[in-house]
Protein backbone atom coordinates (compact mmCIF):
# COMPACT_ATOMS: atom_id res chain seq x y z
CA UNK A 1 0.00 0.00 0.00
CA UNK A 2 2.65 2.61 0.86
CA UNK A 3 4.34 2.39 -2.08
CA UNK A 4 1.25 3.88 -4.06
CA UNK A 5 1.93 7.36 -2.17
CA UNK A 6 2.28 9.26 -5.46
CA UNK A 7 -1.55 8.31 -6.20
CA UNK A 8 -2.77 12.13 -6.15
CA UNK A 9 -6.14 12.88 -4.42
CA UNK A 10 -5.99 16.45 -4.57
CA UNK A 11 -3.74 19.18 -5.87
CA UNK A 12 -3.74 22.95 -4.70
CA UNK A 13 -5.12 25.26 -7.57
CA UNK A 14 -5.13 22.32 -10.53
CA UNK A 15 -8.26 22.25 -12.59
CA UNK A 16 -7.32 19.16 -14.25
CA UNK A 17 -8.31 16.05 -12.03
CA UNK A 18 -6.35 14.30 -9.81
CA UNK A 19 -5.03 11.19 -11.54
CA UNK A 20 -5.17 8.73 -8.30
CA UNK A 21 -7.45 5.76 -9.23
CA UNK A 22 -6.12 3.04 -7.21
CA UNK A 23 -7.98 2.63 -4.05
CA UNK A 24 -5.56 2.68 -1.29
CA UNK A 25 -5.92 2.79 2.24
CA UNK A 26 -6.01 5.98 4.37
CA UNK A 27 -2.82 5.56 6.55
CA UNK A 28 -2.57 7.64 9.96
CA UNK A 29 -0.43 7.91 13.14
CA UNK A 30 -1.56 6.84 16.08
CA UNK A 31 -0.92 9.40 18.78
CA UNK A 32 -1.93 8.47 22.70
CA UNK A 33 -1.66 11.86 24.92
CA UNK A 34 -2.03 9.48 27.60
CA UNK A 35 0.88 7.21 27.67
CA UNK A 36 3.46 10.34 26.40
CA UNK A 37 6.24 10.46 29.03
CA UNK A 38 7.12 13.85 27.02
CA UNK A 39 10.87 12.29 26.56
CA UNK A 40 10.96 14.35 23.02
CA UNK A 41 12.54 11.27 21.30
CA UNK A 42 10.14 11.78 18.32
CA UNK A 43 11.48 15.98 17.65
CA UNK A 44 14.58 14.40 18.09
CA UNK A 45 14.01 11.56 15.44
CA UNK A 46 12.35 14.55 13.44
CA UNK A 47 14.89 16.44 12.82
CA UNK A 48 17.40 14.26 12.11
CA UNK A 49 15.53 12.30 9.40
CA UNK A 50 14.60 15.20 8.00
CA UNK A 51 18.45 16.62 7.85
CA UNK A 52 16.50 20.10 9.82
CA UNK A 53 18.98 22.99 11.00
CA UNK A 54 19.10 22.74 14.02
CA UNK A 55 16.57 25.06 15.74
CA UNK A 56 17.49 26.99 18.96
CA UNK A 57 15.15 26.05 21.69
CA UNK A 58 13.31 29.10 24.03
CA UNK A 59 12.65 28.62 27.46
CA UNK A 60 9.22 29.21 27.93
CA UNK A 61 8.91 28.18 31.64
CA UNK A 62 7.28 24.59 30.72
CA UNK A 63 9.47 21.71 29.31
CA UNK A 64 8.45 22.56 26.06
CA UNK A 65 11.02 22.91 23.74
CA UNK A 66 9.74 26.43 21.78
CA UNK A 67 6.86 28.73 21.99
CA UNK A 68 5.67 26.46 18.25
CA UNK A 69 6.73 24.40 15.42
CA UNK A 70 8.66 26.62 12.78
CA UNK A 71 9.83 26.26 9.48
CA UNK A 72 12.84 24.11 10.24
CA UNK A 73 10.97 22.36 13.61
CA UNK A 74 7.93 20.32 12.32
CA UNK A 75 7.48 17.78 15.49
CA UNK A 76 6.51 19.77 19.47
CA UNK A 77 5.78 18.27 22.20
CA UNK A 78 3.15 20.88 23.68
CA UNK A 79 3.10 20.49 27.61
CA UNK A 80 0.23 22.52 29.49
CA UNK A 81 -0.75 22.17 32.91
CA UNK A 82 -4.18 22.18 34.30
CA UNK A 83 -5.81 22.05 37.61
CA UNK A 84 -9.67 21.02 38.45
CA UNK A 85 -11.19 19.03 41.23
CA UNK A 86 -9.45 16.02 40.50
CA UNK A 87 -6.01 17.44 41.26
CA UNK A 88 -3.33 18.82 39.01
CA UNK A 89 -2.68 16.95 35.51
CA UNK A 90 0.00 17.57 33.46
CA UNK A 91 -0.18 16.61 29.54
CA UNK A 92 1.94 16.11 26.96
CA UNK A 93 0.79 16.36 23.04
CA UNK A 94 2.99 15.66 20.00
CA UNK A 95 1.85 18.53 18.21
CA UNK A 96 2.67 18.54 14.00
CA UNK A 97 0.44 18.73 10.87
CA UNK A 98 -2.61 16.81 11.79
CA UNK A 99 -3.17 15.60 7.67
CA UNK A 100 -6.21 17.00 7.47
CA UNK A 101 -8.89 14.78 5.16
CA UNK A 102 -10.30 18.30 3.69
CA UNK A 103 -6.90 20.52 4.15
CA UNK A 104 -7.92 24.02 4.69
CA UNK A 105 -4.08 24.97 3.27
CA UNK A 106 -4.85 22.87 0.17
CA UNK A 107 -7.97 25.04 -0.39
CA UNK A 108 -6.06 28.39 -0.05
CA UNK A 109 -3.61 28.02 -1.91
CA UNK A 110 -2.76 29.70 -5.46
CA UNK A 111 -0.14 28.17 -6.49
CA UNK A 112 -0.85 24.78 -8.75
CA UNK A 113 0.55 21.21 -7.09
CA UNK A 114 2.21 23.54 -4.18
CA UNK A 115 0.02 21.32 -2.14
CA UNK A 116 -1.11 18.12 -2.78
CA UNK A 117 -2.80 15.22 -0.97
CA UNK A 118 -2.22 11.50 -1.39
CA UNK A 119 -4.74 8.84 -1.86
CA UNK A 120 -3.06 7.38 1.57
CA UNK A 121 -4.42 10.86 3.35
CA UNK A 122 -0.81 12.55 3.64
CA UNK A 123 -1.19 16.28 2.79
CA UNK A 124 2.40 17.21 1.34
CA UNK A 125 3.79 20.84 0.06
CA UNK A 126 6.07 20.88 -2.93
CA UNK A 127 8.26 23.67 -2.25
CA UNK A 128 9.51 23.99 -5.83
CA UNK A 129 6.07 24.68 -6.72
CA UNK A 130 4.88 27.75 -3.72
CA UNK A 131 5.37 31.70 -4.36
CA UNK A 132 5.45 31.94 -0.62
CA UNK A 133 1.80 33.84 -0.68
CA UNK A 134 1.10 32.30 2.81
CA UNK A 135 -2.31 31.64 1.70
CA UNK A 136 -2.08 28.51 3.48
CA UNK A 137 -1.59 30.12 6.85
CA UNK A 138 -4.80 31.66 6.57
CA UNK A 139 -6.57 28.52 5.61
CA UNK A 140 -4.73 25.68 8.26
CA UNK A 141 -6.92 26.01 11.33
CA UNK A 142 -3.75 24.39 13.03
CA UNK A 143 -1.26 26.92 12.64
CA UNK A 144 0.70 24.51 11.07
CA UNK A 145 2.67 26.12 7.47
CA UNK A 146 5.54 28.24 8.55
CA UNK A 147 7.12 30.13 6.03
CA UNK A 148 11.10 29.79 6.03
CA UNK A 149 12.42 32.98 5.85
CA UNK A 150 15.85 31.16 4.02
CA UNK A 151 13.67 30.17 1.11
CA UNK A 152 10.64 32.06 1.41
CA UNK A 153 8.62 28.79 0.78
CA UNK A 154 6.47 26.99 3.17
CA UNK A 155 7.08 24.04 5.47
CA UNK A 156 5.90 21.37 7.38
CA UNK A 157 5.42 18.02 8.82
CA UNK A 158 5.57 15.81 5.20
CA UNK A 159 4.48 12.37 7.37
CA UNK A 160 7.82 11.07 6.30
CA UNK A 161 6.31 10.60 2.51
CA UNK A 162 9.97 9.72 1.57
CA UNK A 163 9.77 6.60 3.92
CA UNK A 164 6.66 5.93 3.58
CA UNK A 165 7.01 5.44 0.14
CA UNK A 166 9.20 2.95 0.34
CA UNK A 167 7.12 0.63 3.36
CA UNK A 168 8.74 2.27 6.29
CA UNK A 169 6.64 4.17 8.97
CA UNK A 170 7.88 7.89 9.93
CA UNK A 171 10.69 8.61 12.24
CA UNK A 172 8.70 9.85 14.56
CA UNK A 173 7.27 6.66 15.19
CA UNK A 174 10.11 4.88 14.71
CA UNK A 175 11.43 6.44 17.85
CA UNK A 176 9.06 6.41 20.20
CA UNK A 177 9.92 4.55 23.21
CA UNK A 178 6.65 3.53 25.07
CA UNK A 179 4.73 3.04 21.87
CA UNK A 180 2.12 6.21 22.62
CA UNK A 181 2.91 6.49 18.73
CA UNK A 182 2.02 4.06 16.16
CA UNK A 183 1.21 4.24 12.25
CA UNK A 184 -0.92 2.13 10.58
CA UNK A 185 -4.36 2.23 8.11
CA UNK A 186 -6.80 4.79 10.08
CA UNK A 187 -9.43 1.93 10.24
CA UNK A 188 -7.09 -0.19 12.19
CA UNK A 189 -5.75 2.55 14.25
CA UNK A 190 -9.54 4.28 15.45
CA UNK A 191 -9.95 0.79 16.34
CA UNK A 192 -6.85 0.79 18.64
CA UNK A 193 -7.82 4.13 20.01
CA UNK A 194 -11.40 2.55 20.58
CA UNK A 195 -9.99 0.10 23.17
CA UNK A 196 -7.55 2.85 24.71
CA UNK A 197 -10.01 5.29 25.00
CA UNK A 198 -12.67 2.03 26.67
CA UNK A 199 -9.59 1.66 29.11
CA UNK A 200 -9.28 5.19 30.38
CA UNK A 201 -13.00 5.53 30.92
CA UNK A 202 -12.83 1.98 33.31
CA UNK A 203 -10.47 4.12 35.02
CA UNK A 204 -12.16 6.87 35.85
CA UNK A 205 -11.54 9.49 32.78
CA UNK A 206 -15.03 9.31 32.14
CA UNK A 207 -14.57 12.04 29.26
CA UNK A 208 -11.85 9.89 27.36
CA UNK A 209 -12.05 10.02 23.61
CA UNK A 210 -11.04 10.44 20.01
CA UNK A 211 -9.91 13.28 18.38
CA UNK A 212 -10.73 12.98 14.55
CA UNK A 213 -12.72 16.44 14.20
CA UNK A 214 -15.30 16.16 11.68
CA UNK A 215 -15.02 19.87 10.10
CA UNK A 216 -11.88 19.09 8.28
CA UNK A 217 -12.83 15.79 6.63
CA UNK A 218 -11.55 13.85 10.15
CA UNK A 219 -7.75 13.83 10.19
CA UNK A 220 -4.74 11.55 9.73
CA UNK A 221 -3.80 11.70 13.06
CA UNK A 222 -5.97 9.76 15.30
CA UNK A 223 -5.38 11.37 19.00
CA UNK A 224 -6.65 10.15 22.50
CA UNK A 225 -7.46 12.19 25.16
CA UNK A 226 -8.13 11.68 28.74
CA UNK A 227 -10.81 14.97 28.64
CA UNK A 228 -11.80 14.71 24.97
CA UNK A 229 -14.74 17.01 26.11
CA UNK A 230 -11.94 19.82 26.45
CA UNK A 231 -9.54 19.40 23.48
CA UNK A 232 -8.19 23.43 23.74
CA UNK A 233 -6.39 21.81 27.37
CA UNK A 234 -3.97 20.08 25.02
CA UNK A 235 -4.10 23.10 22.79
CA UNK A 236 -6.51 21.61 20.12
CA UNK A 237 -9.37 23.77 19.15
CA UNK A 238 -12.62 22.16 20.01
CA UNK A 239 -14.36 22.55 16.42
CA UNK A 240 -11.84 23.19 13.44
CA UNK A 241 -13.12 23.73 10.62
CA UNK A 242 -11.41 25.75 7.16
CA UNK A 243 -12.25 29.34 8.70
CA UNK A 244 -15.64 30.54 7.10
CA UNK A 245 -13.72 33.63 5.19
CA UNK A 246 -11.49 31.35 3.35
CA UNK A 247 -14.44 29.14 2.19
CA UNK A 248 -16.35 32.16 1.27
CA UNK A 249 -13.51 33.71 -0.69
CA UNK A 250 -12.76 30.39 -2.63
CA UNK A 251 -16.17 29.71 -3.62
CA UNK A 252 -18.77 31.75 -3.45
CA UNK A 253 -16.74 35.35 -4.11
CA UNK A 254 -15.03 33.84 -6.65
CA UNK A 255 -17.85 32.96 -8.84
CA UNK A 256 -19.68 36.02 -7.90
CA UNK A 257 -16.28 37.82 -9.08
CA UNK A 258 -16.21 35.99 -12.51
CA UNK A 259 -19.65 36.68 -13.17
CA UNK A 260 -18.96 40.54 -12.67
CA UNK A 261 -15.88 40.45 -14.67
CA UNK A 262 -17.34 38.92 -17.92
CA UNK A 263 -20.63 40.48 -17.16
CA UNK A 264 -18.83 44.16 -17.00
CA UNK A 265 -17.28 43.22 -20.48
CA UNK A 266 -20.15 42.00 -21.62
CA UNK A 267 -22.31 45.18 -20.99
CA UNK A 268 -19.65 47.44 -22.27
CA UNK A 269 -19.39 45.42 -25.41
CA UNK A 270 -23.16 45.75 -26.02
CA UNK A 271 -23.55 48.75 -24.90
CA UNK A 272 -21.23 50.20 -27.49
CA UNK A 273 -22.90 48.08 -30.23
CA UNK A 274 -26.23 50.15 -29.15
CA UNK A 275 -25.42 53.62 -28.41
CA UNK A 276 -21.67 53.93 -29.58
CA UNK A 277 -19.21 56.95 -28.79
CA UNK A 278 -20.59 60.72 -27.93
CA UNK A 279 -19.03 62.69 -30.32
CA UNK A 280 -17.78 66.41 -29.39
CA UNK A 281 -20.44 69.00 -31.49
CA UNK A 282 -18.65 70.87 -34.27
CA UNK A 283 -15.75 68.64 -35.31
CA UNK A 284 -14.59 65.23 -33.61
CA UNK A 285 -11.08 65.84 -31.58
CA UNK B 1 -7.35 74.17 -28.07
CA UNK B 2 -7.17 73.83 -24.46
CA UNK B 3 -4.86 72.21 -21.87
CA UNK B 4 -7.05 69.87 -19.79
CA UNK B 5 -4.06 67.62 -18.11
CA UNK B 6 -0.59 69.18 -16.97
CA UNK B 7 2.26 67.02 -17.57
CA UNK B 8 2.35 65.84 -13.98
CA UNK B 9 -1.14 65.36 -14.02
CA UNK B 10 -0.75 62.67 -16.73
CA UNK B 11 2.80 61.43 -15.76
CA UNK B 12 1.02 60.52 -12.35
CA UNK B 13 -2.08 59.50 -14.10
CA UNK B 14 0.02 56.02 -16.24
CA UNK B 15 2.43 55.29 -13.36
CA UNK B 16 -1.00 54.76 -11.40
CA UNK B 17 -2.64 53.21 -14.80
CA UNK B 18 0.19 50.89 -15.61
CA UNK B 19 0.85 50.12 -11.46
CA UNK B 20 -2.78 48.82 -11.57
CA UNK B 21 -2.36 46.88 -14.48
CA UNK B 22 -0.13 44.65 -13.32
CA UNK B 23 -1.46 44.58 -9.88
CA UNK B 24 -4.85 43.51 -12.32
CA UNK B 25 -2.69 40.91 -13.97
CA UNK B 26 -0.67 39.42 -11.23
CA UNK B 27 -3.29 39.41 -8.49
CA UNK B 28 -6.28 37.68 -11.02
CA UNK B 29 -3.31 34.82 -11.48
CA UNK B 30 -3.65 34.48 -7.78
CA UNK B 31 -7.38 34.79 -8.27
CA UNK B 32 -8.03 31.42 -10.23
CA UNK B 33 -5.97 28.64 -11.25
CA UNK B 34 -7.87 29.45 -15.20
CA UNK B 35 -5.61 32.57 -15.08
CA UNK B 36 -1.84 31.32 -13.02
CA UNK B 37 -0.60 31.39 -16.58
CA UNK B 38 -0.97 35.20 -16.01
CA UNK B 39 1.76 34.81 -13.09
CA UNK B 40 3.89 32.66 -15.40
CA UNK B 41 3.78 35.06 -18.51
CA UNK B 42 5.13 37.74 -16.24
CA UNK B 43 7.92 36.15 -14.74
CA UNK B 44 6.78 33.19 -12.66
CA UNK B 45 4.74 32.75 -9.81
CA UNK B 46 7.50 33.29 -7.38
CA UNK B 47 8.37 36.76 -8.98
CA UNK B 48 4.81 38.14 -9.02
CA UNK B 49 3.81 37.27 -5.78
CA UNK B 50 7.76 38.87 -5.02
CA UNK B 51 6.87 42.14 -7.11
CA UNK B 52 2.49 42.23 -6.49
CA UNK B 53 3.04 44.34 -3.17
CA UNK B 54 5.54 46.74 -3.87
CA UNK B 55 3.22 47.45 -7.38
CA UNK B 56 0.73 48.33 -4.66
CA UNK B 57 2.72 50.44 -2.92
CA UNK B 58 3.67 52.48 -6.39
CA UNK B 59 -0.16 52.29 -6.99
CA UNK B 60 -1.11 53.94 -4.12
CA UNK B 61 1.75 56.91 -3.82
CA UNK B 62 0.53 57.79 -7.09
CA UNK B 63 -3.57 57.49 -5.89
CA UNK B 64 -2.52 59.85 -3.17
CA UNK B 65 -0.96 62.39 -5.52
CA UNK B 66 -4.01 62.33 -7.25
CA UNK B 67 -5.85 62.97 -4.47
CA UNK B 68 -3.70 65.81 -3.49
CA UNK B 69 -4.43 67.30 -7.31
CA UNK B 70 -7.38 66.51 -8.07
CA UNK B 71 -9.30 66.50 -4.21
CA UNK B 72 -11.37 69.70 -4.59
CA UNK B 73 -12.36 69.37 -8.40
CA UNK B 74 -13.86 65.87 -7.20
CA UNK B 75 -16.09 66.47 -4.72
CA UNK B 76 -19.50 65.47 -4.96
CA UNK B 77 -22.18 69.05 -5.61
CA UNK B 78 -26.14 69.14 -5.46
CA UNK B 79 -25.44 69.21 -8.77
CA UNK B 80 -23.84 65.89 -9.17
CA UNK B 81 -26.37 64.41 -8.03
CA UNK B 82 -29.11 65.79 -9.88
CA UNK B 83 -26.47 64.17 -12.73
CA UNK B 84 -26.52 60.97 -11.32
CA UNK B 85 -30.56 60.60 -10.97
CA UNK B 86 -30.49 61.32 -14.73
CA UNK B 87 -27.67 59.19 -15.55
CA UNK B 88 -29.83 57.10 -18.19
CA UNK B 89 -29.70 59.79 -20.73
CA UNK B 90 -26.11 59.55 -19.83
CA UNK B 91 -26.20 56.32 -20.78
CA UNK B 92 -28.44 56.39 -23.84
CA UNK B 93 -25.92 59.01 -25.41
CA UNK B 94 -28.69 61.87 -24.44
CA UNK B 95 -26.30 64.35 -23.51
CA UNK B 96 -28.54 67.18 -24.01
CA UNK B 97 -31.30 66.26 -21.27
CA UNK B 98 -28.28 66.47 -18.83
CA UNK B 99 -27.82 69.13 -16.21
CA UNK B 100 -24.57 70.81 -17.43
CA UNK B 101 -21.11 69.57 -15.89
CA UNK B 102 -17.60 70.93 -14.45
CA UNK B 103 -14.05 69.52 -15.13
CA UNK B 104 -15.83 66.38 -14.12
CA UNK B 105 -19.10 64.44 -14.55
CA UNK B 106 -20.80 62.72 -11.06
CA UNK B 107 -19.44 58.85 -13.00
CA UNK B 108 -16.05 60.13 -12.63
CA UNK B 109 -15.71 61.52 -9.27
CA UNK B 110 -17.44 58.22 -8.41
CA UNK B 111 -14.86 56.26 -9.96
CA UNK B 112 -12.39 58.50 -8.47
CA UNK B 113 -13.32 58.07 -5.06
CA UNK B 114 -13.89 54.20 -5.62
CA UNK B 115 -10.93 53.89 -6.39
CA UNK B 116 -9.30 56.32 -3.73
CA UNK B 117 -10.94 54.01 -0.90
CA UNK B 118 -10.60 50.56 -2.71
CA UNK B 119 -6.90 51.89 -2.72
CA UNK B 120 -7.01 52.39 0.75
CA UNK B 121 -8.72 49.13 1.92
CA UNK B 122 -6.35 47.19 -0.57
CA UNK B 123 -3.44 48.62 1.04
CA UNK B 124 -4.48 48.40 4.44
CA UNK B 125 -5.94 44.52 3.20
CA UNK B 126 -2.57 43.60 1.07
CA UNK B 127 0.10 44.76 4.05
CA UNK B 128 -1.63 42.23 6.45
CA UNK B 129 -1.48 39.52 3.60
CA UNK B 130 2.16 40.85 2.71
CA UNK B 131 3.39 39.50 6.17
CA UNK B 132 0.74 36.73 7.32
CA UNK B 133 3.56 34.97 9.38
CA UNK B 134 4.06 38.47 11.45
CA UNK B 135 0.42 38.25 12.31
CA UNK B 136 -0.20 36.08 15.78
CA UNK B 137 -1.91 33.17 15.63
CA UNK B 138 -4.40 34.67 18.38
CA UNK B 139 -5.13 37.60 15.71
CA UNK B 140 -5.79 35.09 12.93
CA UNK B 141 -9.00 36.20 12.04
CA UNK B 142 -7.04 39.30 10.57
CA UNK B 143 -4.93 36.66 8.24
CA UNK B 144 -8.56 35.46 7.14
CA UNK B 145 -10.62 38.99 6.69
CA UNK B 146 -7.08 40.31 5.07
CA UNK B 147 -8.17 37.94 1.94
CA UNK B 148 -11.48 38.67 1.60
CA UNK B 149 -11.50 42.16 2.13
CA UNK B 150 -8.74 42.39 -0.73
CA UNK B 151 -10.61 40.35 -3.06
CA UNK B 152 -13.93 42.05 -2.25
CA UNK B 153 -11.77 45.73 -2.96
CA UNK B 154 -10.23 44.57 -5.80
CA UNK B 155 -13.33 43.32 -7.66
CA UNK B 156 -15.05 46.77 -6.91
CA UNK B 157 -12.12 48.74 -8.56
CA UNK B 158 -12.34 45.98 -11.16
CA UNK B 159 -15.63 46.97 -12.06
CA UNK B 160 -14.64 50.55 -12.09
CA UNK B 161 -11.67 49.80 -14.28
CA UNK B 162 -13.81 48.29 -16.90
CA UNK B 163 -16.17 51.52 -17.12
CA UNK B 164 -13.26 54.21 -16.58
CA UNK B 165 -11.58 52.35 -19.50
CA UNK B 166 -14.35 52.10 -22.21
CA UNK B 167 -15.47 55.25 -21.50
CA UNK B 168 -12.31 56.82 -22.10
CA UNK B 169 -11.49 55.05 -24.86
CA UNK B 170 -14.41 54.11 -26.68
CA UNK B 171 -16.94 56.45 -25.90
CA UNK B 172 -15.61 59.63 -24.91
CA UNK B 173 -14.05 60.33 -28.10
CA UNK B 174 -11.14 62.71 -27.43
CA UNK B 175 -10.64 61.29 -23.70
CA UNK B 176 -7.64 59.00 -24.24
CA UNK B 177 -5.43 61.70 -25.86
CA UNK B 178 -6.27 64.03 -23.60
CA UNK B 179 -4.41 61.95 -20.90
CA UNK B 180 -1.61 61.15 -22.86
CA UNK B 181 -1.05 64.85 -24.77
CA UNK B 182 -2.67 67.16 -22.24
CA UNK B 183 -4.63 68.75 -24.77
CA UNK B 184 -8.85 68.67 -26.41
CA UNK B 185 -10.69 70.84 -28.29
CA UNK B 186 -13.08 73.54 -27.51
CA UNK B 187 -15.80 71.72 -29.15
CA UNK B 188 -15.12 68.96 -26.86
CA UNK B 189 -14.69 70.92 -23.57
CA UNK B 190 -18.11 72.56 -24.72
CA UNK B 191 -19.61 69.39 -25.14
CA UNK B 192 -18.68 66.95 -22.76
CA UNK B 193 -17.63 70.06 -19.48
CA UNK B 194 -19.65 72.91 -20.43
CA UNK B 195 -18.97 74.79 -17.08
CA UNK B 196 -15.29 73.97 -17.34
CA UNK B 197 -13.08 76.62 -18.20
CA UNK B 198 -15.97 79.26 -18.89
C1 LIG C 1 -2.37 48.71 -2.43
C2 LIG C 1 -1.39 47.94 -2.24
C3 LIG C 1 -1.47 46.45 -2.45
C4 LIG C 1 -0.79 45.54 -1.70
C5 LIG C 1 0.21 45.84 -0.57
C6 LIG C 1 -1.18 44.24 -2.18
C7 LIG C 1 -0.72 43.04 -1.66
C8 LIG C 1 -1.17 41.80 -2.03
C9 LIG C 1 -0.63 40.56 -1.54
C10 LIG C 1 0.51 40.46 -0.52
C11 LIG C 1 -1.29 39.56 -2.16
C12 LIG C 1 -1.04 38.07 -1.96
C13 LIG C 1 -0.27 37.57 -3.16
C14 LIG C 1 1.08 38.19 -3.20
O1 LIG C 1 1.77 38.14 -2.20
O2 LIG C 1 1.45 38.76 -4.25
C15 LIG C 1 -2.29 40.13 -3.03
C16 LIG C 1 -3.19 39.43 -3.80
C17 LIG C 1 -4.10 40.02 -4.68
N1 LIG C 1 -4.17 41.36 -5.01
FE1 LIG C 1 -3.13 42.84 -4.10
N2 LIG C 1 -2.07 44.36 -3.21
C18 LIG C 1 -2.27 45.71 -3.42
C19 LIG C 1 -3.08 46.29 -4.40
C20 LIG C 1 -3.90 45.59 -5.27
C21 LIG C 1 -4.72 46.20 -6.30
C22 LIG C 1 -4.81 47.69 -6.63
C23 LIG C 1 -5.42 45.22 -6.90
C24 LIG C 1 -6.41 45.45 -8.01
C25 LIG C 1 -6.55 44.72 -9.03
C26 LIG C 1 -5.03 43.96 -6.26
C27 LIG C 1 -5.53 42.70 -6.56
C28 LIG C 1 -5.19 41.53 -5.94
C29 LIG C 1 -5.82 40.26 -6.21
C30 LIG C 1 -6.99 40.00 -7.16
C31 LIG C 1 -5.13 39.32 -5.42
C32 LIG C 1 -5.40 37.83 -5.36
C33 LIG C 1 -6.45 37.49 -4.36
C34 LIG C 1 -6.74 36.02 -4.41
O3 LIG C 1 -5.79 35.24 -4.33
O4 LIG C 1 -7.92 35.65 -4.54
N3 LIG C 1 -4.09 44.22 -5.26
N4 LIG C 1 -2.19 41.51 -2.94
S1 LIG D 1 2.73 29.80 0.66
FE1 LIG D 1 3.12 28.18 -0.88
S2 LIG D 1 2.01 26.38 -0.14
FE2 LIG D 1 1.25 28.16 1.03
S3 LIG D 1 -0.58 28.82 -0.12
FE3 LIG D 1 1.14 30.03 -0.92
S4 LIG D 1 1.92 28.85 -2.67
FE4 LIG D 1 0.59 27.47 -1.50
S1 LIG E 1 -3.17 20.67 9.74
FE1 LIG E 1 -3.03 22.54 8.49
S2 LIG E 1 -1.25 22.17 7.21
FE2 LIG E 1 -1.86 20.15 8.00
S3 LIG E 1 -3.27 19.33 6.42
FE3 LIG E 1 -4.55 20.37 7.96
S4 LIG E 1 -4.81 22.43 7.07
FE4 LIG E 1 -3.04 21.53 6.01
Amino acid sequence: MAGNTLELKRISASAAPPPGIRDTPVLAKYIDTTTCIGCKACEVACQQWNDLPPETTVQIGTYQTMPDTTANFWNLIRFSEFEDAGGFHWFMRKDQCMHCGDPGCLKACPAPGAIVQYVNGIVDFQQDQCIGCGYCMAGCPFNIPKLSSKTKTVYKCTMCVDRVAVGLEPACIKACPTGCLQFGTKEQLLEVAAKRVDQLRESGFREAGVYDPPGVGGTSVVTVLAHADQPELYGLPSNPSIPLAVSFWKAPLKWLGNIAMIGGIVATAIHYLKYGAKHAHGKDS
Amino acid sequence: MILRYTFKERIVHWVAAFAYVYLLLTGLAFYTPKLYWLAVVLGGGTTSREWHPWAGLVFVAATVLMYVMWASDMRITEGDRAWGRAIGHYVRNEDKHLPPVGRYNAGQKYLFWLMFLGGVLLLISGVAMWFTSSIPWSLRWLRHWAVLVHVSAALATIGGFIIHVYMGTAVVRGGFTSIVRGEVSEEWARTHHPLWKR
